[in-house]
């Protein structure tokens, strides 16, 4: 399901390939993949492991460069950017939500959570400020000096998650953001970032093999050995939306 | 960034600490030894550098060391006064004998005789009794490190006496002497003195000390002396490094200390190599998410600079107060007496310590750099 117009949308993928080594080592992880992401709404990456959506993100996110293909995000076209700018690019525009959080085990919630604004060159004090008002929202206010071993894995994810949005990207990339978190934790998680989804300049991209979640996606992509193979657009009507509180949950 | 850098270092303070501690104990054993092998060797030089009021020294030409000066007749000061260019030679004895002390116990001892008039050669600090005394019958100095080998724990007592060569003499002074390379006890006499002390020989004299005509270059005077009298002149530290030399090249010292030194060079990069590598290993993930978030390599490469920085100069300057604390302490033990932390070793070891954590940083920077920001996704 490809949008007749490009414009306005998060992400355009088109004919995007990856291939991994050369000769007989190698090996075809993209084949041609067509996609829009658009903003205000939650997409889903779903499938098999090994079908291709990591590589996908990584190339959507800037972290891999395609073999083929065209790429928007947030109208650049960033295959063709420079090292530095797409540095730069990833820096202002995109929020990561790993599997593992990857938290810095030996900083402070709060700490971790203010990271993206240091590497932006923000003063410590700023950084904290928005930190803390961040972490607030998610529910970790009481929390926020507490080292990532001392939190539970779903409140380490929603560190992960303020750390992300702190900066205030336009695109949030998520790489399994539940697949470490039991049930409660995970509906948990992906409340908060169907809500982050909500906002209409905003667009989150979630890999998942998840099924518990796919209700919480705006967009289902289907994908299988490299191909997107089907787009589901779920009724919205039926899904659980953003009224829970989050800050309830600690 | 630097804030952040510094937080993940001393965040993990087990690491932090066992990083620092391996450098703190490269830097010990590195300094320690170089200070030591440094002591020791200029030890075998020592009754050069005190004596302070000749520039040349002259004696047989092929003498390879101090310790091994064969005598030379009298008639050789003639020839040597008769130079141009020397304003004034006298003549000096260096050798080994034997003391006997009063109760039987007997020690061996370096002996130093110094010309009778002028007084060339004689120390420069008394710990008790005045240098004038030297000139009183059967009068000898001995130094503060060799009275208290001869008489343990005994305060200094002026008057006492013991023999040489089966000659009575009297202690007059006790003076302050640089360790020689055997650790024997100094002794000062007058030459007279000597010629009382060791009547079978012939000749007692194995070298000359002389003073160059002011204004004259030491070395041009050195080669008109070699000229005229096919002796060997040398200037003060000429003759230090001909000596020490000698020690360098025909002992195992240089190859015993070096070693140790090596090791310690070793054994610090190894281990701080490899905390650190580790260190960098673990934080891999972290350092691949710092960099998808958008840190640069060139950060990346300043943040592993300034850890490394940290380290290296908390474990530096641990490791050289601890060496400046060790030699504190055995300066008081006659034996190291003179042995301390010098600013060469200093140096030389902050070189070495340099090129371990660069090093070390090399293999962590290599890591890094071609670390792939998508890893984070795996």
């Amino acid at each position: 399901m490809i949008a007749k117009t490009t414009e306005g949308l998060a992400v355009v993928c088109r004919q995007i390939s990856k291939e991994f080594g050369s000769g007989e080592t190698k090996t075809v992880a993209l084949r041609g993949v067509d996609l829009d992401v658009f903003p205000g709404q939650m997409t889903l990456l779903v499938g098999q492991s090994g079908c291709g959506k990591t590589t996908l993100i990584s190339i959507i996110a800037g972290l891999l460069n395609a073999t083929s293909g065209s790429l928007s995000v947030l109208g650049e076209d960033i295959i063709g950017m420079s090292g530095t700018r797409l540095v730069q690019f990833r820096q202002k525009n995109i929020g990561f939500v790993f599997q593992q959080y990857n938290l810095l085990p030996t900083l402070t919630a709060i700490e971790n959570a203010a990271v993206p604004l240091i590497i932006a060159g923000k003063s410590r004090r700023q950084a904290f400020e928005a930190a803390k008002a961040i972490l607030s929202s998610v529910g970790l206010a009481s929390r926020m000096h507490l080292l990532p071993n001392q939190l539970s894995g779903g409140q380490q994810q929603r560190v992960a998650i303020a750390r992300a949005l702190v900066h205030e990207p336009r695109l949030l990339v998520c790489d399994e953001p539940t697949a470490a978190l039991d049930a409660q934790s995970g509906q948990t998680v992906m409340e908060l970032l169907r809500r982050v989804a909500l906002q209409p300049d905003r667009a989150v991209i979630v890999v998942t093999h998840d099924n518990r979640v796919f209700s919480f996606g705006d967009r289902i992509v289907h994908m299988d050995d490299g191909v997107v193979t089907n787009v589901e657009v779920p009724d919205r009507t039926t899904q659980p939306d953003s009224k829970v509180v989050l800050a309830s949950h600690t | 960034m630097n804030w952040l850098a510094l937080r993940m270092l001393t965040g993990d303070r087990s690491k932090y600490l066992s990083l620092i501690l391996s450098i703190t104990f490269a830097t010990l054993l590195m300094t320690q030894q170089v200070s030591i092998f440094m002591g020791i060797v200029t030890r075998s030089a020592s009754q050069i550098v005190d004596v302070r009021d000749a520039e040349l020294w002259i004696m047989d030409n092929k003498v390879r060391y101090i310790d091994e000066a064969p005598y030379l007749p009298t008639s050789d000061l003639q020839r040597v006064r008769s130079v141009p260019g020397v304003e004034w030679a006298v003549r000096f004895h260096k050798s080994n004998m034997t003391a006997r002390l009063s109760d039987g116990n007997f020690r061996n001892i370096v002996i130093m005789g110094i010309d009778d008039s002028t007084m060339v050669g004689a120390p420069r600090r008394m710990v008790s009794g005045n240098l004038v005394d030297l000139n009183l019958p059967n009068a000898v100095f001995i130094d503060k490190a060799g009275y208290e080998y001869m008489w343990p724990g005994e305060p200094f007592r002026l008057g006492r006496e013991f023999q040489i060569n089966d000659r009575r003499v009297v202690l007059a002074g006790v003076c302050k002497a640089s360790a020689p390379f055997t650790t024997l006890p100094v002794v000062y006499t007058r030459f007279g003195e000597i010629e009382r002390l060791l009547p079978a020989n012939r000749n007692l004299m194995n070298f000359i000390l002389a003073k160059p005509t002011s204004g004259l270059d030491p070395l041009d005077v050195c080669h008109a002396i070699e000229e005229r009298s096919g002796l060997m002149a040398l200037t003060q530290d000429g003759f230090f490094w001909k000596t020490i030399n000698y020690f360098l090249g025909s002992t195992g010292i240089p190859i015993n200390f070096g070693i140790t030194i090596a090791l310690g060079f070793i054994v610090g990069a190894a281990v701080a190599g490899q905390t650190f590598y580790l260190f960098t290993l673990e934080n891999l993930k972290q350092f691949g998410a710092l960099k998808a978030m958008g840190v640069t390599n060139i950060r990346l490469i300043g943040m592993i600079l300034l850890q490394a920085s940290v380290v290296s100069g908390m474990g530096y300057g641990l490791g050289m107060g601890m060496t400046a604390i060790f030699f504190t302490f055995t300066n008081r033990i006659a034996p190291m007496a003179g042995i301390h932390l010098t600013t060469i070793a200093a140096s030389g070891v902050g070189i070495a310590v340099l090129a371990i954590i660069l090093l070390t940083s090399l293999f962590s920077l290599r890591k890094v750099l071609f670390l792939e920001p998508a890893v984070v996704f795996r």
